[in-house]
């Protein structure tokens, strides 16, 4: 089976994001950037298939600026066969980007697509979504556990009220929950060894996709700031601040 | 202006959280529509056309619709979603699911998770865990949002008499089906409704010291949370996680126990009215936005604090 595995590059989950001076967007310059946490899972699982003999190709796809060759690489260095750049200069929306992997789809015909759930900077969760709906795919979201086998896929899935299992047919999509397993550190040979393995370049125009933003971002800024509290000196002096000052319990 | 909101219920009764996206939707203005999918699902039809404001009910009942998978609801919602300006669903795990996969088959970008309404195109929403707010303009002619639900105060569940319409069609996929579910049955109250909301870091250390966390909260009458480290060790179930990409919380109370307070927490919880932390360590982030801290060993003040409640 092949699997198709998209990734994005984002602002590194440690890294605290501010908006730029004139407030037009997020300040990203200089700042360190990796492949978004629940894409690596995503690879993680593609690898991790891949050693139990289930799957036999795993492809690699990021969409966005030439610098997520980057994160491709790192792809390739956790066990990903080859990659795909789908270069844009453009602050690519979900819905362009799902017709990028749904031209993507059409050209490599995956059994599965492994997706993040969400991507940490836009926090959108949408991707899998769209490209469900545009490929026709059913879809398991926020899965935190995934069997394959050549009938199908059962995923269970982490959903508001506990867990929930579905059973789908393939081609099928699957984007990965925090619990869906944790990632191994690409070793120094395979990080070399990714720099050998094919990684090919294309546009959203070469693969005929529209990728005009929907929606505008007029401004970005900070939040209201909490004001800083105090510290109580022990339980019966924090009893007290509850009952008399906050009355947030009687 | 017309709004389509998608009811979030188990087919026996309608969740709180559809109110928030009324809420939403009266912001926005015009007429109120409510769309049931589910299976037997009449019951919740009825409650929600007491929603007060309402225009319809309309409900898709067939047993395609029983477990709200997205290839089944997503294309019966796109049957009727040239009615409407706009279709909302509460930023839940189902509507998560069901609505991106609405918006591309409609060929419109949806909106996730509106904390405001500005107008009927321009909406706030976090992003980058809660670091920052984004306005966004949408020019699609359809929008389709999640709405945050704890930036909505839930619009009033009576007072209403909405008129109910059958939707006849059945689409059914049949590429997804349900298997079965794990959810676990507590008294408790709801983690994203509750008004109290006791929540356990890693610092309890196992999952029988978590228990403490459940007496608390029990003597309180409070929900329970829980940090992603917390889950991710195993002393709390999945759907306790509070955070960036776990449940959204706005308690009058939230007490964090054991929780250093990594951003990706913050992010789930700041917007609470009383935030009590209680850590041992002084430095931990969660005492920047705490309006009280104790800097204490857990083990030692929550039997304390259980004593003098």
């Amino acid at each position: 089976m092949k699997v198709l595995v998209p990734v994005k590059r984002v602002v590194d989950y440690n890294v605290k994001v501010r908006p730029k001076s004139d407030g037009s967007d997020a300040d990203l310059a200089n700042l360190k950037m990796s492949i978004n946490p629940f894409c690596e899972i995503a690879v993680e699982e593609a690898v991790r298939l891949k050693e139990q003999g289930i799957v036999s190709e795993i492809v690699a796809v990021s969409i966005g600026v030439q610098q997520a060759q980057e994160q491709l690489r790192t792809a390739l260095a956790l066990g990903a066969d080859r990659a795909i750049l789908i270069a844009t200069d453009v602050a690519i929306e979900p819905l362009a980007i799902a017709k990028c992997l749904k031209a993507v789809c059409d050209n490599e015909k995956p059994d599965i697509v492994l997706l993040g759930k969400q991507a940490i900077d836009g926090d959108n969760n949408q991707t899998g979504q769209m490209l469900g709906a545009l490929t026709g795919f059913p879809q398991a979201t926020f899965a935190s556990e995934l069997t394959l086998s050549a009938d199908g896929a059962t995923v269970k899935r982490e959903v508001d009220g506990g867990l929930q299992t579905l059973s789908l047919t393939l081609p099928a999509i699957v984007t990965t929950d925090l619990r869906l397993n944790e990632p191994r550190y690409a070793s120094l040979p395979n990080i070399m060894k990714a720099k050998r393995k094919p990684l090919d370049s294309t546009t959203p125009e070469e693969l005929g996709v529209d990728a005009t933003p929907r929606t505008s971002l007029l401004n970005v800024r900070l939040p209201a700031e909490r004001q800083a509290g105090i510290v109580v000196e022990d339980v019966s002096a924090l009893v007290d601040k509850l009952k008399n000052e906050a009355k947030v319990i009687s | 202006m017309s709004t389509l909101i998608i009811a979030e219920h188990d087919n026996a009764s309608l969740k709180a959280a559809t109110l928030n996206s009324v809420a939403a939707a009266q912001a926005i203005g015009g007429d109120i529509d409510i769309l049931v999918a589910g299976s037997d699902c009449q019951a919740v039809a009825e409650q929600a056309a007491q929603i007060a404001g309402i225009a319809r009910v309309r409900v898709a009942d067939n047993a395609a619709y029983a477990n709200a998978l997205a290839e089944n609801v997503a294309p019966l919602i796109v049957e009727i979603a040239g009615d409407y300006s706009h279709i909302l669903g509460t930023a839940t795990t189902t509507a998560k699911n069901i609505l991106p996969r609405v918006a591309a088959l409609l060929d419109v970008q949806a909106i996730s998770d509106i904390s405001a309404v500005i107008s009927g195109d321009t909406f706030e929403r976090p992003v980058y865990a809660g670091s920052m707010i984004a306005t966004v303009q949408s020019s699609d002619a359809i929008k389709v949002i999640t709405v945050r639900g704890t930036a909505f105060d839930a619009a009033a569940s009576d007072g209403g008499s909405a008129a109910i319409e059958a939707i006849g069609s059945a689409h059914d996929a049949g590429s997804s089906s349900f298997v079965g579910e794990e959810v676990a049955a507590s008294d408790r109250p709801e983690l994203t409704a509750a008004k109290t909301v006791v929540s356990g870091g890693r610092a309890l250390g196992s999952e029988e010291q978590f228990s403490m966390i459940y007496q608390l909260a029990d003597h309180m009458g409070a929900a329970v949370g829980a940090s992603r480290a917390a889950v991710d060790a195993g002393y709390a179930p999945n759907d306790m996680q509070v955070g960036q990409t776990g449940k959204i919380v706005a308690p009058d109370l939230y007490m964090a126990i054991g929780i250093s307070g990594a951003i990706q927490h913050l992010a789930g919880m700041k917007d609470s009215k009383v935030i009590v932390a209680i850590n041992k360590d002084e430095e931990a982030p969660i005492l920047s936005v705490a309006d009280y801290g104790l800097v204490a060993d857990l083990f030692v003040a929550l039997p304390e604090l259980e004593a003098a409640l």
